[in-house]
């Protein structure tokens, strides 16, 4: 592993940990200075082994459905069937949530096993602990749920149905219609992106807080101090016990959300 | 490198390189999945709920069919036993009719026995009664010939009484066999 993170494990580099933990070269330094800098570092190495890792898994799982399944074909379907039925039937209606079902789990699914990187050993880092990653799938998002609204009320028709809740009162559309607009058109893609770029990014600051800051005790002239390290190590594990519940929960929240967004844009009212 | 050279808020800013290869990455799961995976996984679903409503008919229908079958046997069962029953009550009448035809033909041989047999009797008096006449006159005649002597044999007058004296007989014998 080349990542700054093994190295910083290694003890040759300073305590705390700051933003510069989450810098990565790249693979290939003559890439540095090209267009194709940042394209092949560990995070975007999680990426790839992520998708790859879910198609293996689908292909091989689902290669010969049953109907009675197997192990593996249970597991494939109940992850889908998860998304399928308690996200996006149970949000939208049989028709809809089985016609959107699949972007979601797909996104469900993607975001999992990209969040899981963050406390697989070796690599503990998330790819959505660097903000362009989450923002490609909040973008995503905004594109679904604006085209599926363009695409029910039409443009106009989205727009009003988006920036005037019903039953608005005429006097305050000026104060109402800004709010609406920004908050519905143009933050929701951003919080969604924010928030789980914010979680991953602030669970490996946490992780290195604690890992590092035992190294840094261990490296103590002091015995009692060195014996303190202990203490960190177990944080640090605890910690990643902690870790899992945050990854599969803004997996689910960001699947939620865009469903959510998804059901307001076929809703008839706003 | 970039980010540090640039600071807290650089963390804030994407690399765009990092979203193209997010977008590239993201696509092809979609890709894979939407087509290979999921449409398949839907299709499972619906051949699960397919064979467990196939199953469900499938057991209606046969339950139908045995009740169908059932009342079929109950229905002929229903049929015979009112077949057996018109057997039994013809049967039954048939006996009475015969038993009464054969009472009714016996009455009547045997009053035709009684009647024939009257007639009979009555014939056979009848016949002796004029045997008797005849003879009793010739008797009495030979007897009152030899009694009176044979010089009055072939008078005309005795013969004259001797008629009268029978006719009286035969009447006291019809008022007889009248009143028996």
């Amino acid at each position: 592993m080349t990542d700054s993170a093994m190295v910083l494990a290694e003890g040759d580099l300073h305590f705390p940990p700051g933003i510069e933990s989450f810098n990565f070269r790249d693979w290939f330094t003559g890439l540095s200075e090209t267009g194709l800098a940042n394209v092949f570092t560990t995070l975007t190495f999680a990426v790839w082994l992520s998708v790859a890792v879910i198609i293996v898994f689908f292909l091989w799982a689902y290669r010969k459905p049953q109907i009675v399944p197997t192990k593996r074909q249970w597991l494939a379907e109940s992850a889908y069937g998860f998304i399928r039925n308690s996200v996006s039937v149970d949000l939208l209606g049989k028709k809809a949530g089985v016609r959107f079902a699949p972007y979601f789990a797909t996104l469900f699914l993607f975001i999992l096993v990209t969040n899981m990187w963050a406390i697989v050993p070796g690599i503990q880092i998330s790819p959505n602990s660097h903000i362009g990653f989450p923002l490609v799938l909040g973008l995503m998002s905004w594109v679904i749920y604006v085209y599926v609204g363009v695409k029910k009320h039409g443009f106009l028709g989205y727009l009003r149905a988006t920036c005037i809740p019903a039953g608005t009162p005429v006097f305050i559309y000026p104060v109402v219609i800004p709010i609406e607009f920004l908050q519905n058109l143009i933050l929701r893609p951003v919080t969604l992106a924010l928030r789980l770029f914010a979680n991953m990014f602030a669970g490996h600051l946490i992780l290195l807080v604690f890992f590092l800051g035992g190294f840094q005790l261990l490296n103590s002239e002091n015995i009692f101090i060195q014996s303190m390290s202990v203490f960190s190590f177990a944080m640090g594990i605890a910690i990643t016990a902690f870790e899992l519940i945050v990854i599969v929960l803004q997996a689910y929240v960001f699947t939620l959300l865009t469903a959510m967004y998804v059901q307001s844009s076929l809703a008839d009212e706003h | 490198m970039i980010q540090a050279a640039e600071g807290g808020t650089a963390i804030l800013f994407p690399i765009w390189q990092e979203m193209v290869v997010g977008a590239v990455a993201f696509g092809l799961l979609l890709f894979v999945l939407m087509k290979f995976v999921f449409p398949r996984m839907e299709k499972t679903f619906e051949a699960r709920v397919d064979a467990i409503e196939g199953g469900i008919e499938r057991a209606e229908r046969a339950q139908e069919e045995a009740n169908q079958t059932l009342e079929e046997y109950r229905r002929k069962l229903a049929t015979a036993q009112e077949e057996a029953a018109a057997i039994r009550d013809e049967a039954r009448a048939d006996a009475v009719a015969a038993k009464e035809e054969i009472l009714v033909s016996a009455r009547e041989e045997a009053n035709r026995i009684i009647a024939a047999g009257h007639s009979q009797i009555e014939a056979s008096r009848q016949q002796l009664v004029r045997e008797l006449r005849g003879e009793v006159g010739n008797l009495a005649v030979d007897l009152a010939g030899k009694i009176i002597g044979q010089r009055l044999a072939g008078d005309a007058d005795t013969t004259a009484t001797v008629d009268q004296f029978l006719a009286q007989i035969a009447d006291e014998t019809a008022e007889t066999s009248g009143a028996r």
